[in-house]
């Protein structure tokens, strides 16, 4: 990030300008350090260095891009700067250049450098104009660089990042986008669009700005560049969702996950009353169109994945690998009683717990379960968030560390309705509350479910019989409980 | 013809380069049969000094999956910080100890307490303490418990508690228990009190 650290200044100066021009400098590294893509629809303009990526605002003067020099250089090494006059004179690192204002030649390392317009001088803050950002910082620098004017993107030494996108053409089809180095985009989605923005790498184009793949699921990707920023966006005719691996350095676009069609749900079912005066996914007629909008009723979590292989329950057994047999287990069980059902993790991926909470609020499932396993103790044990102190509501929009506020009632009485099936089936069950992400950040009931081994074996937890004991008890646990939770948006 | 005398000093430069070299051999392979130290991961603070006085710690117990408290005499500086720290070092000393009830990795430490705001305490721990800690929601909470009360019940005016990793914010501690939020002492006392 930026230095705070105020300039050291060589050169003589009064010290109320001193201290005027420090205090400016501060305040435009902490607002600008801190947004760095800047607000909608202003022109910014974006500084890759091997070491830190910032961006400064661009200004308009005579129908001219102008940019602070002292801003661009001063988080990339030591600058100092003084006024004389109509005169303006920066120091980088063993490097002078001089400015006069109202002037297009300046003098850099002793030699003359025509700007592409005037130099200006704004209480005490040099601005040199955009067009000739090129040749001024790589002679400052002494360095070569990099300078896209149109999207206002000055890259510092040889710190591009390339990236490749290649179909895998299986079922369904999945874009693998590998990247030369770690990135993290800010994803949005909308019907058929996957938007990746990034604000801090230096992405570089590609060698089309359009790249198609002949897929009618993932049919292209564009690319585009503008004010500091780089957009990835790829095209489908469904649903997108991104993952990440490899450490950053790969996102794999692939079709959202698709519902299972609901099955009506048995009469027996304690829940059968409730279902036909509510509009559930049990009650809803079997004959969904694929192309409508369909809801889940639970969404199932297999915790960890990828290269978070959880807690190491033997020196063969990852907990992701028996969370992820619990989840398919739990989906079929769910399903069994009428309960459309999401696994997040189907395959073995990476998912942050932030994608998550976003996949399971996006959905509007009426429960969240995140399935764990654990080697200490024996039995199950069930979790309920326990929300951090921090975060406010704000009108409609809930704080995202403590989401979960409002349905924590539901949380509980569904995992006390979970604790009594468990019981039943002679399983060892404990209920706490726990600060175990993403529960508190789901806006839905939301539980995890920890299964350890029913003996002193850790091997146990692999048994198909106790797997599908405990996982039939959760299901049973959640259609007893599920008129209570509502019904799905 | 080349001298004697300058045929002799050759000679005996290449018997010193020859018996430095053969020196320089036997010291490396020395070098190489001497284990690498382990981390040092004793104490470089000096004692504290101060009075003997009684606190109440809060015991995580693995076998059982539970807090217990534990009172413990131990001699606490007058600075509110300092006792802050002391107090979490004594549950450490348990924690590190030969017959742990909830072992943790060899090193683990509380670099500092930070109370900077009126209620609100910054713990920070070192690496080696999450790096090595065990995975599993209910370990982890059982630490995180145990930190936070055991700090609240011996030092007064707490309300939230910030843990961080080496100065800086971490995701979780082993993988489950998160760390990126405020910990409301008030909240995590009912949680200590379905723990024990």
């Amino acid at each position: 990030m930026v230095s705070l650290g105020l300039p050291r200044r060589s050169f003589a100066g009064s010290s109320a300008l001193r201290y005027s021009a420090g205090l400016i400098l501060v305040v435009f590294i902490l607002i600008f350090a801190t947004s760095p893509a800047g607000s909608a629809g202003e022109k910014r303009i974006a500084v890759y260095s091997g070491a830190i990526a910032y961006s400064l605002p661009v200004v308009d003067r005579d129908g001219r891009e102008y940019v602070g020099l002292f801003e661009i250089l001063e988080p990339l090494g030591t600058v100092t700067s003084r006024t004389d006059g109509i005169h303006w004179k920066a120091r980088y690192n063993d490097a002078d250049a001089e400015f006069t204002a109202g002037k297009n030649r300046a003098k850099v390392r002793g030699q003359e450098l025509d700007l592409a317009a005037n130099f200006l001088l704004e209480s005490g803050r040099g601005l040199v104009p955009v067009a000739s950002l090129s040749a001024l910082v790589a002679r400052i620098l002494g360095i070569s660089v990099t300078f896209n004017e149109p999207a206002h993107r000055l890259f510092i030494g040889n710190v591009a990042t390339h990236f490749t996108a290649q179909l895998s053409h299986t079922t369904p089809p999945r874009l693998v986008m590998n990247f030369s180095s770690p990135v993290n985009p800010t994803i949005s989605t909308e019907p058929g669009k996957l938007h990746m923005v990034f604000n801090r790498e230096p992405i570089v184009a590609p060698g089309s700005p359009t790249l198609t793949f002949g897929d009618k699921t993932i049919s292209s990707a564009t690319y585009a560049e503008s004010s500091g920023t780089a957009e990835i966006v790829v095209n489908g005719s469904v649903s997108l969702m991104a993952s990440f691996s490899n450490e950053g350095r790969t996102i794999t676009v692939a079709p959202a996950p698709q519902p299972t069609v609901a099955q009506p749900l048995p009469p027996s079912q304690p829940s059968a009353s409730s279902a036909a005066t509510s509009v559930s996914p049990s009650s809803a007629p079997s004959t969904v169109q694929p192309s409508a909008v369909q809801h889940f009723y639970a969404v199932v979590d297999a915790s960890h994945g990828g290269d978070d292989r959880g807690a190491l329950l033997s020196t063969q057994l990852a907990e992701k690998d028996v969370s992820l047999a619990l989840a398919r287990r739990l989906r079929q069980e769910l399903q069994a009683r009428g309960i459309t059902t999401l696994v997040l993790r189907d395959p073995d991926t990476n998912l942050t717990l932030d994608q998550r909470a976003e996949v399971t609020n996006t959905v509007h499932p009426l429960i969240y379960i995140s399935m764990h396993a654990a080697s200490d103790g024996r039995g199950v044990r069930l979790y309920t968030a326990l929300l951090p102190s921090s975060g406010e509501n704000n009108g409609p929009f809930a704080a995202w560390d403590t989401a979960q506020s409002g349905f924590l009632p539901v949380s509980q009485a569904a995992a006390q309705g979970v604790a009594s099936e468990l019981q039943k089936k002679q399983i060892q069950v404990r209920t706490l509350a726990a600060p175990l992400r993403p529960l508190n950040n789901v806006t839905a009931a939301a539980i995890a479910v920890e299964v350890a081994p029913p003996g002193s074996d850790v091997m146990d937890l692999t048994l198909p019989i106790y797997q599908q004991n405990v996982v039939s008890a959760v299901a049973d646990g959640i259609a007893a409980v599920r008129s209570r939770l509502g019904t799905p948006q | 013809m080349i001298p004697r005398h300058l045929m002799i000093g050759v000679g005996v430069l290449l018997v010193a380069v020859l018996g430095v070299g053969i020196y320089a051999g036997r010291m490396r392979g020395r070098a190489a049969q001497v284990a690498p130290a382990a981390a040092d991961t004793r104490p470089v603070a000096p004692p504290v000094s101060g009075p003997t006085e009684r606190v109440t710690l809060y015991v995580a117990h693995d076998d059982s999956g539970t807090l217990r408290t534990q009172a413990a005499s131990i001699p606490l500086p007058s600075a509110r910080q300092q006792r802050a720290e002391e107090v979490l070092r004594a549950l450490l000393e348990i924690y590190l100890s030969k017959n742990s009830p909830h072992p943790l990795a060899s090193g683990a430490d509380v670099h500092a307490v930070y109370l900077v705001t009126p209620g609100l305490a910054v713990i920070d721990l070192n690496s080696a303490f999450a790096n090595g800690h065990r995975s599993g929601v209910l370990e982890e909470e059982l630490t995180v418990a145990s930190l936070i009360q055991t700090l609240a019940a011996n030092i007064p005016d707490i309300l939230r508690v910030k843990i961080l990793v080496d100065g800086r914010e971490r995701e979780t501690l082993a993988g489950h228990a998160g760390l990126s939020g405020f910990y409301d002492v008030s909240a995590v006392g009912q949680v200590v009190g379905q723990m024990q």
